[in-house]
């Protein structure tokens, strides 16, 4: 028999009898149903985009038109030109060859193809959803690690009573309130921050200062988003830890001698993170969508702000592009979050 | 079989099913007994009670002429005063007052998705539970897809689609958000339908549908209602955020309006914070009313999830 501690450390990590880092590539027939499953999703996407902005709206060519001056022959040329006098099944048809060949349409607004449109918007987006993403995972496993561990104590009851009320605030609100204190200035406080956009256009646009000042212009945004965001994590890592507290493994970590930290972070940690990377990974695809009213009240350059400015137009080109590539989004990182929890956990590698 | 033999002796069979009527008085107690032990659950309870109250009452002390833009008399964009405790909007409209008419509607756009949301969800759910094989199947993977997609770029691209209003409003929040009742309301069908007394209607002769709307639907009904405080919770925040974003109609007071109107009508330049405040105060108070209601209820009726 081998020594206690390493039959712990098994238990404890990983019931898999072979060394910790063993490392499979999960089957491909498993690999092959979830890409399936992925596709048809997508496919899915794809009808339901087409219902929304080609069948449901009654006259696109009029929305387009709305409060200028045209002409019947004008209207009826448009719509040849906009295919829209096709059969629906041919237009259907059309339209999925053309998402699938990365052509989203052509704006009525911007007078530019949808696709490089929300290419451009792409980098703003993924840079404040990192930022935020990357503070919130930290931020609230972290704590929700700690108030798990001492559910009840006094910490934990500060740190979910703070994570419920942020959850219940309206984002944008918390967006406007931070921008209100913070860069315009509320009595004492005088307003330090950009208000809007993602750089200053009179200082030069490459080398540090350009940085330094993207960096000015992501702490406004960036922070409405963790704070929103943050609380979610730190429920489900609070809530794991609380599940895998009672755990006998655990006991047998103490009996060891272990401190109670080292217990926490060498044994409960592992364990409890599996099912908190399965929700992060879900809220991932969610979490670019949800930039929407950040961005459009901090007006950054991103997908959101597009989507926003495309709405109050409404350029349904704009909004059709940015719900397939906000769709797309999510199911990628569905996909990504099956995948790695059969990298993660070996159980569910076995099955 | 005890199935067998109930179909054979079907007057006895029906007795237990005639529930006398105090053991669920006592239940209810019970229950009342338990809440009340939860003080968030109670002032999450007694934050609710006062916004249905106010909503209720409000048609009684303002009329139409204090929240028409055109009749009012007030000073535009002024501080809260005495005559104006929370000041007034870029109209000269009593804040407090669009604030407490506000609560109307926006707690019945709120409530009416949930309704909806419920009642489509539930009806998927048990029928998805009800059936497996085949249809129950092909309802998931519906469900599924659903879950797949972004809920706020639909329902934004829903209601833009729809046209301005409450009413795509609340049906574009109702979309995007029955999946999770489904899904909820499918695990639980199948453990009811595990259940004997399921087993023994069957026996007696029960229809599909006499299945899911007496023996399902009752047992599935907690867990339901539930989910709903939650739901609504969501759905309020989900209708500020449309709103807001500009898709309701600008001639209807709710808070998500107000917000959009103290933002993009100059109040906010204008370092206006008693028209900012209010609306976003509002929305949270009742947001958390309702999810700590909820939390209460569940942990009441469920005692495993007492240190979760």
């Amino acid at each position: 028999m081998s020594s206690p501690s390493a039959v712990a450390e098994a238990v404890g990590a990983a019931p898999d009898p072979r060394p910790r880092r063993a490392f499979r590539v999960p089957r491909p027939g498993y690999l092959v149903t979830k890409l399936a499953a992925a596709a048809v999703s997508f496919g899915v996407t794809l009808v339901i985009g087409f219902v929304l902005f080609n069948v449901m709206p009654s006259d696109p060519v009029r929305t387009m038109t709305r409060g200028r001056p045209v002409s019947e022959a004008q209207l009826a040329a448009l719509r040849v030109q906009l295919g829209l006098d096709k059969p629906i099944w041919e237009r259907f048809f059309d339209y999925v060859g053309n998402t699938l060949h990365g052509n989203l349409g052509y704006s009525w607004e911007y007078q530019q193809s949808v696709a490089s449109l929300t290419l451009s918007r792409v980098g703003p987006t993924l840079l404040l959803m990192g930022t935020s993403f990357a503070i919130s995972v930290v931020l609230g496993l972290w704590l929700g690690m700690r108030s798990g561990w001492r559910a009840g104590s006094l910490f934990d009851r500060v740190t979910s009573s703070t994570a419920l009320t942020l959850w219940s605030v309206p984002t944008f609100w918390l967006g406007m309130i931070l921008l209100i204190v913070f860069s315009v200035g509320i009595g004492p406080i005088h307003g330090f921050l950009p208000t809007a956009g993602m750089s200053d256009p009179t200082l030069p646009q490459t080398g540090m200062t350009h940085y330094l000042d993207v960096a000015r212009h992501l702490v406004l945004p960036a922070l409405t988003m963790v704070l929103v965001v943050y609380a979610q994590y730190v429920t489900i890592m609070r809530s794991s830890i609380i599940e895998e507290k009672g755990s006998p493994y655990l006991l047998t970590a103490r009996a060891k001698g272990l401190t109670d930290d080292a217990v926490r972070r060498r044994h409960a940690l592992p364990n409890a993170m599996l099912p908190s990377v399965t929700m992060i990974f879900m809220h991932l695809g969610g979490l670019i969508s949800g930039a929407v009213t950040v961005e459009a009240i901090f007006s950054w350059p991103g997908l959101g702000d597009l989507t926003y400015q495309a709405l109050t137009i409404p350029d349904l080109p704009v909004l059709q592009g940015t719900f397939i590539v906000f769709s797309a989004s999510v199911i990628i990182m569905n996909l990504l979050a099956d995948l790695a929890y059969r990298v993660l956990d070996p159980r569910v590698r076995a099955q | 079989m005890s199935a067998a033999q109930t179909a054979t002796e079907p007057v006895h069979a029906e007795a237990p099913a005639a529930a006398p009527v105090p053991p669920r008085f006592a239940a209810a107690r019970r229950f009342a007994r338990a809440f009340r032990g939860r003080p968030a659950g109670v002032a999450g309870l007694s934050i609710l009670l006062l916004f249905t109250l106010l909503a209720l009452l409000a048609p009684a002390f303002i009329g139409p002429d204090q929240l028409d833009v055109t009749k009012v008399n007030g000073p535009l964009l002024a501080a809260p005063s005495g005559s104006y405790p929370l000041g007034t909007d870029q109209a000269g409209r009593s804040v407090l007052l669009l604030l407490i008419w506000g609560s109307r509607e926006s707690l019945e756009i709120g409530v009416l998705a949930t309704v909806l949301t419920v009642v489509f969800g539930s009806a998927i759910g048990i029928v998805a539970g009800h059936f497996g094989g085949f249809v129950g199947r092909a309802l998931m993977h519906v469900t599924d897809w659903f879950i797949a997609l972004p809920s706020l770029p639909l329902a934004i691209s829903l209601a833009a689609v729809l046209g301005q209003g409450s009413a795509s409003i609340t049906i574009a929040i109702a979309v995007t958000s029955w999946t999770a009742t489904a899904r909820l309301v499918r695990a639980q069908t199948l453990a009811v339908e595990a259940r004997p007394f399921v087993e023994r209607a069957r026996a007696l002769g029960a229809g599909n549908w006499q299945i899911m709307l007496r023996q399902v639907l009752p047992n599935v009904m907690p867990l339901i209602l539930v989910s709903s405080t939650l739901t609504v919770a969501g759905s309020l925040l989900s209708e500020a955020t449309l709103t807001f974003l500009g898709l309701g109609s600008p001639t209807d007071v709710t808070w998500g309006e107000m917000i959009h109107d103290a933002f993009f009508g100059g109040a906010f330049t204008a370092d206006a914070w008693w028209y900012l405040l209010p609306p976003g105060l509002a929305i949270l108070a009742v947001v958390l009313g309702f999810t700590l209601t909820g939390r209460a209820v569940e942990h009441v009726l469920d005692p495993r999830m007492e240190n979760k």
